[in-house]
């Protein structure tokens, strides 16, 4: 009883949502995020949320969880309402999880970050227990609550964070991008866990997703929010893909049932030589944990390769150490002969500059392998630090800045681009020095339909062009895409496995 | 690419007797245990609250060999201390060297020795009394027993939690930058600008973090209840008083032996 009577609106079950003419500009910004939006979600009601990048989902679901903040903040138009009150005024009753499973992370063990919301909310310390177990129980995350959080993979910290919203026992569900960041397991493990979870409790669920087909058939209702204010389209899903299908497919949003507009390359006859290979290869991030031991691989020349496994079979420690950016724990990565820099075929001996015009490497993160103010000087970087003239390295920019259409962009700091953005601008300053192996870990995580299809399609051109692609990924589409071999890592090794 | 990590608890997890203690209250043993320290500067005292503390070891639960590899930095700097007395104390006693300024004495031998140990107790109650300490019961007693403010120290708490991943982000930052070509030289500038995105990091992580904690009821104005209530038990008292014994007997037992010396006399 302590716990229903400690909320401060001491309703339960499922909440309304109502906007009206609803719009919000941020402090210092011109133009509004979000402009002119009006709908009524009804209790329980599970909602699509779509839109192109820009248009401003995120920003509607942020206020609807109440988290936009005061008149400091920024300007609201119009309102928004949960269950006819200011959602601000409400905390407890929306529960958000967001795109980046680390972002939603607060404690150190799995069931004090569970507890984390009861605790604010003021609920019982005697009732917190159960409230965790049954949380976790929902969501099916089955490891003792004393588990370490950073010890649990992707879709395990998306189902603890929907955990921890659950446990607060809200009316309205808000997941923003929930699986944009994790593995087709992950992704299978979230999308069961939101279903058991709404089924149980009715919640109203409102879910903003590029993948649509992964959440279509749980969803009633489809809402586009259109780039320019004003919703495009509101209404039961199938209606909506048919009459705007082609408009939201343009915005970059996997429409369920369409086919992408790209040619399958088959699988690339190679002349049997091989770009790297290695035997009795161990990989390791850090020259004390072996990762993976006992590796075979061959990466032949001119083809795609793709690295596949489950979560922590040491793909991407794999890829790095092909990359010649961590030296191998046993064994030799050996390059093909005419790559050979003056300190042999193994790249991780090579220098740095030597690297660079061989193989070149794209990160999982492009702001890590950020190191300029402009995205024309980011593509210079390579060009210059191997002595190309001047007047040579603007004309490799200028191409580069054209070929992936980033000239308009060319001023702009790289850390204020768009997902999309950032990672074209991550594969050409690759590119701009033309190595003959390419290296990319994860290319397509997180990028909607349009940035996808720009990626595989320069990917394509780059193979047909002679260049070899070793590619990590958990994507099939992109290795169906490129005509890849595979090198699959099967299952983890389990821990404490040393050389 | 994150790998799959092995349950934390590395080290033992049979409950000790310190485990049972407060962490305020090991706060103040620890401020107990050194202060007093600072009074004087002889062998005696040092070593006498040295031998107490380790005896002690067992209440702690930490394995000799933890303290041993904890206690290395500090047993290896300790002399860095001890050799500017060996060199510049006021001589007195025997002479046996001096260069310029520097003489090595009798007394300066003494006074080299005296202040090695002392850095030595000094550093041995902290690794002690905080080797199994967990943040997050730290966190709890500073909030609920010392009564600092809440949204205070879970923030900290929470953000402390993120240092994990600034270590990958300069691992895989120090790889793209010889991806890129630019890893063979300037390596204090490589730093620098490696120090400044991670900087970015840390204010989008943070932002991200504040949200995430915020969608969770944080700092919503409701009174917070604690589902690890942490409270005070007679143990704590027992605690204190075991370390003003330890004390006592140190300071005591350079009294009696006639060594002991206040800093400013």
């Amino acid at each position: 009883m302590t716990a229903s009577s400690a909320r401060p609106a001491g309703r339960s079950g499922p909440a309304g949502i109502t906007a009206a003419g609803w719009g919000w500009r941020y402090a210092g910004r011109r133009a509004p995020a979000v402009h002119d939006v009006s709908f009524t979600i009804e209790p329980g009601q599970r909602v699509l949320l779509l839109g192109a990048s820009g248009a401003g989902k995120s920003t509607l679901l942020a206020g609807i969880a109440g988290l936009l903040g005061g008149a400091d903040e920024g300007d609201q138009t119009g309102a928004l309402l949960v269950d006819g009150a200011r959602p601000e005024t409400q905390r407890g009753r929306v529960g958000l999880v967001l795109q980046d499973p680390d972002a939603g992370v607060v404690l150190s063990k799995v069931g004090d970050d569970v507890a984390f919301g009861c605790e604010n909310l003021g609920v019982a310390a005697s009732d917190i227990p159960a409230r965790v177990a049954e949380a976790l129980e929902a969501v099916g995350l089955d490891v003792p609550p004393g588990r370490a959080t950073k010890a649990l993979s992707g879709g395990q910290k998306q189902r603890l964070a929907l955990a921890g919203v659950l446990a607060m026992r809200p009316g309205v569900l808000l997941l923003d991008e929930p699986t944009a960041n994790l593995d087709p397991e992950g992704v299978r493990e979230v999308r069961a866990a939101v279903e058991h979870a709404v089924a149980e409790s009715g919640a109203t669920l409102v879910v903003i997703e590029h993948r649509t087909e992964v959440w279509a058939d749980l969803m009633d209702r489809v809402i586009v929010v259109g780039a320019e204010g004003g919703l495009l389209a509101d209404g039961p899903p199938v209606e909506v893909f048919a009459r705007v299908g082609d408009d939201l497919a343009a915005a970059g949003v996997w429409v369920p049932g369409r086919p992408i507009d790209l040619p399958v390359l088959a699988p690339a006859v190679t002349d049997g030589e091989s770009a790297l290979a290695a035997s009795g290869l161990s990989v390791s991030r850090d020259r004390r944990t072996i990762v993976r031991a006992g590796l075979e691989v061959r990466v032949p020349r001119g083809a795609a390769t793709g690295i596949v496994g489950p979560n922590g079979a040491g793909k991407s420690t794999l890829a790095l150490t092909l990359a010649g950016l961590l030296p191998e724990a046993a064994g030799e990565v050996l390059a093909a002969p005419q790559l050979a820099g003056r300190s042999g075929r193994r790249p991780s001996r090579w220098t740095s500059r030597e690297l660079l015009t061989r193989i070149g490497t794209v990160f999982q993160e492009p702001e890590h392998q950020f190191l300029a103010a402009t995205v024309r000087d980011e593509l210079a970087i390579g060009p210059r630090s191997r002595g190309v003239a001047t007047a040579d390295v603007d004309v490799i920019v200028d191409e580069l800045l054209e070929r992936l259409h980033l000239a308009p962009l060319a001023l702009a700091n790289p850390f204020t681009l768009s997902g999309g953005q950032k990672r074209r601008l991550s594969v050409a300053t690759v590119l701009a020095d033309a190595p003959p192996v390419i290296v990319l870990d994860e290319p397509t995580f997180g990028q909607d339909r349009r940035g996808w299809v720009e990626l595989v399609a320069l990917l394509q051109s780059e193979i047909a062009a002679g260049t070899t692609v070793v590619a990590v990924t958990h994507d099939d589409d992109v290795l169906r895409h490129l005509g890849a071999h595979r090198i699959d890592l099967g299952l983890p090794v389990p821990a404490g496995v040393a050389s | 690419m994150t790998a799959a990590v092995a349950d934390v608890p590395a080290v033992d997890t049979r409950p000790a007797w310190l485990d049972g203690v407060n962490p305020v209250t090991k706060v103040v043993l620890a401020l107990l245990l050194s202060v007093p320290l600072f009074a004087s500067i002889d062998v005696t005292s040092a070593l006498a609250a040295i031998v107490l503390q380790l005896a002690c070891l067992p209440l702690t639960g930490l394995p000799v060999r933890t303290l041993l590899k904890r206690m290395l930095p500090i047993v290896v700097f300790a002399p860095v201390a001890g050799v500017s007395m060996l060199l510049y104390a006021e001589p007195g006693g025997r002479v046996y060297w001096s260069f310029g300024y520097a003489t090595v004495s009798d007394d300066s031998i003494a006074l080299a020795i005296a202040v090695c140990l002392r850095v030595v107790a000094l550093a041995l109650p902290t690794i002690l009394l905080f080797g199994r300490t967990d943040p997050t019961e730290l966190a709890d007693a500073l909030a609920q027993v010392a009564k600092l403010p809440s949204r205070f120290v879970l923030g900290v708490l929470a953000g402390t939690r993120t240092l994990g991943l600034f270590l990958d982000d300069w691992r895989s930052m120090g790889l793209a930058r010889r991806a890129r070509g630019v890893g063979d030289t300037g390596a204090i500038r490589r730093f620098f600008s490696m120090a400044f995105v991670l900087l970015v990091f840390a204010v989008r992580r943070g932002t991200k973090l504040a949200t995430a904690m915020e969608a969770r009821g944080f700092g919503s104005g409701i009174p917070r209840t604690w589902a690890r209530p942490s409270r005070l038990h007679p143990r704590d008292a027992v605690a204190v008083l075991g370390g003003v014994a330890i004390m006592a007997l140190a300071i005591g037992a350079a009294v009696a032996a006639g060594t002991f010396r206040f800093v400013w006399s």
